[in-house]
């Protein structure tokens, strides 16, 4: 799902203008209907989500439970549903079940549109991993919403060129760098992969794994911000380093030209997440039976970490006038059986309750034929993934991420990514500083 | 919109005029004449409540949501952890101390140097060539001029994009062919070129339409007491066309500096081709990364306002320069 998040929220994004004409009009359908209910009748809900085929999860719900009507309403995805959503709130008229991107819980949660649900899911706890609740309750004892879908960082590479040139598949980032020389030596005209500076959500994945923290909460009721933290700079540097050696490719990811370069074979590795599969059908059509899944690379030998790039939960909202209902089927989608095997059939999602992780539907991706054991792979290293800590502004650190990034990828010099990591810092900072959180920097 | 009532209430004042002796107006009843009098109201109410619907009133509101701003208290979550409060002008001190916001106004201005010379030019060469006598199957070339017009401007955009970038574009691929250099079209001053093709490429076609137009209102005698006095075409075409659709000439000019200031789907589009553009490329794209990334009604309410006072005082300067230009000519 991640991945057609990423392309609708390009596709839409340009299509900017007219969302502000629409914000108003879909807000006001979109809401939760007060009459029904109270009258005997099916309790109605709405549930606002951009993940394709939504609705037929929805409807095996349905045909089971009468009394309890979802329906969902397609929206655009990303930064535009927040805004959506808000929006709504304001008016009083947020969807009952909301589908939130992991980074987007603390800016929600900050505008009151999702309501504590722990009385109805706390349960659910020990269906997921850690790393993965911790995100959904923000650190604290409420619970905001059941965690849908994950996006574990991997390593993928093109399995026959790596053959051919004799290349090793890189266990450390050390080894990386060096696969990364050898691969520029022996094609000349390709490069193991590239910097994108298009994606921060990729970026924040990686200094997860390093074990940055960009916001916290203390006891105390104050935020720290920590992105131009040790973690982060190491990160920053090590990419930085080898774009500005010029044994990195720097172009976005996303392009016509990145497609062109993972199906010709210029490009003969990707860092991704669990969701790469569905990217590269589409990307590299010709190179079908030609990839293979690796662990991240780590950055010290004999560790398993791995950081995480998209994912989304379900939440409720503090409009709704049957916040139970709507939690349970929150609950109900992500937990059972039945629904986790439709999500994964029909939305084409990486579950992320544990026991969604394994079984006969999770089925080896039909562009990995080569690889059998993708999905066994793939739950091990779900297992380590490192928790992620988003903060109430990520979107203004994305866009520092963007534009700061961008000039230091376009300019390969290393000294400029780690000023843009701390441009990233500041405008962070003061961002919350000037709304008015309590926060202090690390 | 405005224009047609107004001349309907024009044509109502004329009556008492018209029927000037006094004896006609005493035996006229008085009644009909009220009526009379309350219809171009009647007439003007749609187009007035329309206008307070969709201008009026969300104008009013954007500016009403600038003065404002949103102020967090302790951690920020939960209920009551927000409160809309009154920022005064603060939000406007915000927008002018914005080098961010400052730069975006630079770049589209640089980038109206370019492509409004550029497409009039062409739209008024264009539209005279079209015009001559001797312009041969003129249909068909002006629907041909005319026709990246009718491509939405998006599809233009992200055409166009597939076309810059070096890995897939065939314009690319001739030029490994001969050897010739390969500029980058998304470095630097070459960007601005680059969103200036793609402007001119779907504007030039409207352009030319309505200065085509103007000119195919010229009476023909006018070019047949010229041509006696042995006026060449060019002579026709610098002294008399021009002049005459001098006119038209200016409401495309305004029609494109406005276009300039909100330059949008452009650098939207190519934006995720390459890493040499801000999200805050172009005022509107700052206004949009604000309001629809950032959620930040309220700065985002202030930058439009901001943006809108600009365009106004620029058409309005620009109109009293062309006025007064014009009025020294005739005198």
């Amino acid at each position: 799902m991640s991945i057609h998040r990423r392309q609708i929220s390009r596709r839409t994004m340009l299509a900017g203008a007219a969302a502000l004409g629409l914000t108003g009009t879909s807000a006001a359908c979109g809401g939760s209907d007060d009459d029904s209910g109270e009258s005997g009748g099916p309790v109605k809900l709405t549930y606002w989500s951009w993940a394709p085929n939504m609705e037929k999860v929805a409807a095996i719900w349905n045909k089971k439970n009468p009394d309890i009507t979802v329906t969902v309403s397609k929206q655009g995805s990303g930064a535009e549903i927040l805004t959506k959503v808000i929006t709504a709130k304001k008016a009083g008229n947020a969807p009952d079940l909301i589908q939130a991107e992991y980074q987007s819980l603390p800016t929600l949660v900050s505008n009151d549109v999702l309501a504590d649900i722990s009385k109805y899911v706390g349960d659910a706890k020990s269906d997921f991993a850690e790393n993965l609740w911790d995100m959904v309750t923000l650190g604290t004892d409420a619970v905001y919403g059941v965690p849908q879908d994950s996006g574990p960082l991997m390593f993928y590479y093109r399995e026959d060129l790596f053959k051919k040139h004799g290349l090793t598949v890189p266990k450390t980032w050390t080894e990386f760098a060096e696969t990364a020389r050898a691969a520029r030596k022996a094609l000349p005209d390709a490069y193991l992969t590239t910097f994108s500076s298009s994606d921060p959500g990729l970026f924040a994945g990686l200094t997860q794994q390093a074990g940055a923290k960009w916001w916290t909460v203390d006891s105390g009721g104050k935020w720290t911000v920590g992105i131009d933290d040790a973690a982060s700079r190491k990160v920053a540097e090590f990419w930085g380093g080898l774009v500005q050696e010029g044994v990195l490719d720097n172009q976005p990811m996303y392009t016509p030209a990145w497609n062109n370069a993972l199906n010709k074979g210029t490009h003969i590795a990707w860092v991704s997440a669990v969701w790469a599969p569905g990217v590269l059908v589409s990307s590299a059509p010709d190179t079908e039976g030609k990839w293979r899944m690796a662990p991240l690379p780590q950055w010290k030998a004999g560790e398993n970490v791995t950081g995480s790039w998209g994912g989304s939960s379900t939440g409720v909202s503090t409009d709704s006038d049957h916040a139970e209902a709507a939690a349970k089927f929150a609950h109900w989608i992500n937990t059972d059986p039945e629904a986790l095997a439709a999500l994964v059939k029909e939305v084409g999602i990486y579950p992320a309750a544990t026991k969604g992780q394994s079984g006969d539907v999770l089925t080896t991706p039909a562009f990995f034929p080569n690889q059998k054991d993708f999905y066994t792979t793939a739950a091990e290293i779900a297992a380590t993934t490192a928790t992620a800590a988003w903060g109430p502004n990520v979107q203004t650190a994305y866009t520092a991420f963007n534009d700061g990034f961008g000039k230091a990828a376009k300019a390969k010099k290393e000294a400029q990514f780690t000023s843009a990591l701390s441009t990233m810092q500041s405008k962070t900072f003061d961002d919350m500083k000037k709304q008015g959180f309590e926060v202090t920097e690390a | 919109m405005t224009s047609a009532p107004l001349k309907g209430s024009d044509r109502v004042s004329v009556g008492p005029l018209a029927d000037g002796t006094g004896t006609a107006k005493s035996v006229r009843p008085s009644r009909p004449r009220r009526s009379g009098r309350s219809a171009p109201y009647w007439f003007l109410v749609p187009t007035l409540v329309l206008f307070a619907a969709f201008t009026v009133i969300p104008v009013g509101y954007a500016v009403w949501l600038s003065l404002h701003k949103v102020q967090v208290k302790g951690i920020g979550l939960g209920k009551g952890a927000r409160e809309q409060v009154w920022n005064g002008f603060g939000n406007y001190a915000d927008v002018l101390q914005d080098s961010e916001f400052g730069h975006s106004v630079l770049r589209a201005f640089g980038y109206g140097l370019i492509v409004i010379p550029t497409m009039l030019g062409l739209a008024l060469v264009f539209a005279l060539m079209l015009d001559t006598p001797k312009a041969r199957s003129a249909p068909f070339a002006r629907l041909a001029i005319f026709l990246p017009y009718a491509v939405p401007g998006i599809i233009a955009a992200l055409m166009w994009g597939f076309l810059y970038l070096p890995d897939v574009s065939p314009f690319y691929y001739l030029l490994r062919m001969f050897d010739l250099p390969q500029p980058d079209l998304f470095d630097g001053g070459n960007l601005y070129l680059s969103f200036a093709n793609i402007a001119v490429w779907g504007g030039t076609g409207f352009n030319m339409i309505v200065i085509y137009t103007a000119l195919r209102a010229i009476p023909p005698d006018i070019y047949e007491a010229a041509r006696i006095d042995g006026a060449s075409s060019l002579n026709i075409a610098l002294k008399i066309k021009i002049p005459i659709v001098m006119p038209s000439l200016v409401l495309t000019f305004f029609f494109s500096v406005i276009a300039t200031l909100q330059v949008f789907t452009e650098p939207m589009a190519l934006k995720p081709l390459t890493n040499g553009l801000s999200t805050t490329w172009s005022p509107l794209m700052a206004i949009y990364d604000s309001a629809f990334l950032k959620s930040d009604v309220y700065g985002a309410s202030a930058t439009a306002v901001v943006l809108a006072l600009a365009t106004f005082v620029l058409s309005f300067t620009l109109l009293r320069i062309s006025d007064r230009y014009t009025r020294e000519d005739r005198a």
